[in-house]
């Protein structure tokens, strides 16, 4: 066995992040702290409040609301584009001018600004100019007309519409991604077999794919948790408040109605959510390789 | 550059002392002996940090689910926090 030396000395270079971590992140999530049990009038004038925002935030009907909504969201955004992401991975062509081709066309939402792409699903679902609004009324099959800014539902629609549309891709290239990496040894045993479709998906593509799936479903999961840009463009969280998720009531609590403190215990209870997700998530992803054998 | 624009108080200043003293008691402590890789009741790999930050996480949840679901004095949350985090670091 190859001896090793053990030399810390290496972290001096992780010394710079750390600095402009601390600047960018560490120093104002202290400040936000601070803010969180105090009442903020203006510069220089606050008052010490103690627990009282997180009192007002944890039985807060609204951030509950906007909690369950998020969950909702989440766990729609993954049991849609998983599935669908991996569909369209084992669709793709293996050889020849389509891989180049659908990887472009794959990859087009994804290269798009995330609130250019609320505007895009606005003026395409709009009932009256929107190329599918228009479409989908002129079939009379609705019994209210198609309007995403007047119905729940319907907004919801659309809101999943363009979240599948805007990062499926993403799950589909990683998953073709996986599927090129299977030798073409394990596809030639399975003809040997005389295996059909199903079992080389389930026995063979489906484990080798273990690795990008967890990726997929842990990038999935935060970034929909994490969403701002897209639902605050298409619907600004209505109609009422029907698609305000958590970071788009925290903007308004924090910058509409400017109550720093309340936002300021909102944020660090939706910080402590995201800490307890990333970290089982990291876990997850530090043994997806090492697998069962670890007992 | 002054300070004032982060609105300290004292109460936040105290938790953030401790926390980082909590944080250099963990580098001293893995100076002093090196921590092994082992698994507990959490059932993952784990090193004596990654038990000190669910201890730490663990701490948190405690508080809000004090502050937002109980009636009682948040003091009592202190202690009870101290023997998860304890719990964690022994057995977990």
């Amino acid at each position: 066995m190859m001896e090793k030396w053990e030399d810390n000395r290496a972290w001096y270079l992780v010394l710079p992040v750390f600095v402009v971590v601390a600047f960018s992140a560490i120093i104002p999530l202290m400040t936000v702290v601070n803010y969180s049990i105090q009442d903020i009038f203006g510069p220089g004038n606050a008052v010490f409040v103690g627990t009282e925002w997180y009192e007002e935030m944890l039985t807060d009907k609204r951030l509950h609301d906007a909690l369950w909504r998020q969950f909702i969201f989440s766990g729609l955004v993954l049991l849609i584009e998983i599935p669908l992401g991996i569909l369209i991975a084992l669709a793709m062509p293996k050889k020849g001018w389509g891989v180049s081709a659908s990887l472009v066309t794959l990859a087009i939402p994804l290269l798009i600004p995330w609130n250019v792409i609320g505007t895009i699903w606005i003026i395409f679902t709009r009932p009256d100019i929107g190329l599918f609004g228009v479409w989908i009324n002129s079939l009379d099959l609705l019994q209210v007309p198609f309007d995403h800014t007047a119905r729940p539902l319907y907004a919801w629609i659309t809101l999943m519409a363009m979240e599948v549309w805007h990062w499926t891709p993403l799950v589909a290239l990683l998953c073709y991604a996986g599927l090129r990496a299977i030798p073409e040894a394990y596809y030639q045993a399975a003809r040997i077999d005389g295996a059909s479709a199903w079992a080389v998906f389930r026995y063979i593509q489906l484990p080798k794919m273990r690795g990008v799936l967890t990726i997929a479903v842990l990038l999935r999961w935060m970034d929909s948790f994490l969403i701002y840009a897209e639902p605050f463009a298409l619907t600004g969280g209505g109609p009422g408040n029907t698609t305000t998720f958590l970071s788009i009531y925290l903007v308004k609590l924090a910058t509409g109605q400017f109550d720093l403190g309340p936002a300021a215990a909102f944020s660090l209870i939706y910080f402590l959510i995201v800490l307890l997700f990333c970290f089982i998530f990291y876990q997850a992803l530090l043994n997806v390789g090492r697998g069962e054998k670890i007992s | 550059m002054g300070l004032e624009w982060m609105y300290w108080t004292v109460p936040t200043a105290i938790f953030f002392i401790v926390i980082f003293l909590l944080i250099m008691g963990m580098l001293v402590w893995e100076l002093v002996s090196p921590t092994l890789v082992r698994r507990g009741f959490l059932r993952i790999p784990t090193t004596r940090g990654t038990r000190f930050f669910v201890g730490l996480l663990g701490t948190a949840y405690i508080h809000l689910v004090w502050i937002g679901f109980t009636d009682l004095n948040l003091w009592i949350a202190l202690p009870v926090s101290a023997v998860w985090v304890f719990t964690v670091m022994r057995w977990g």
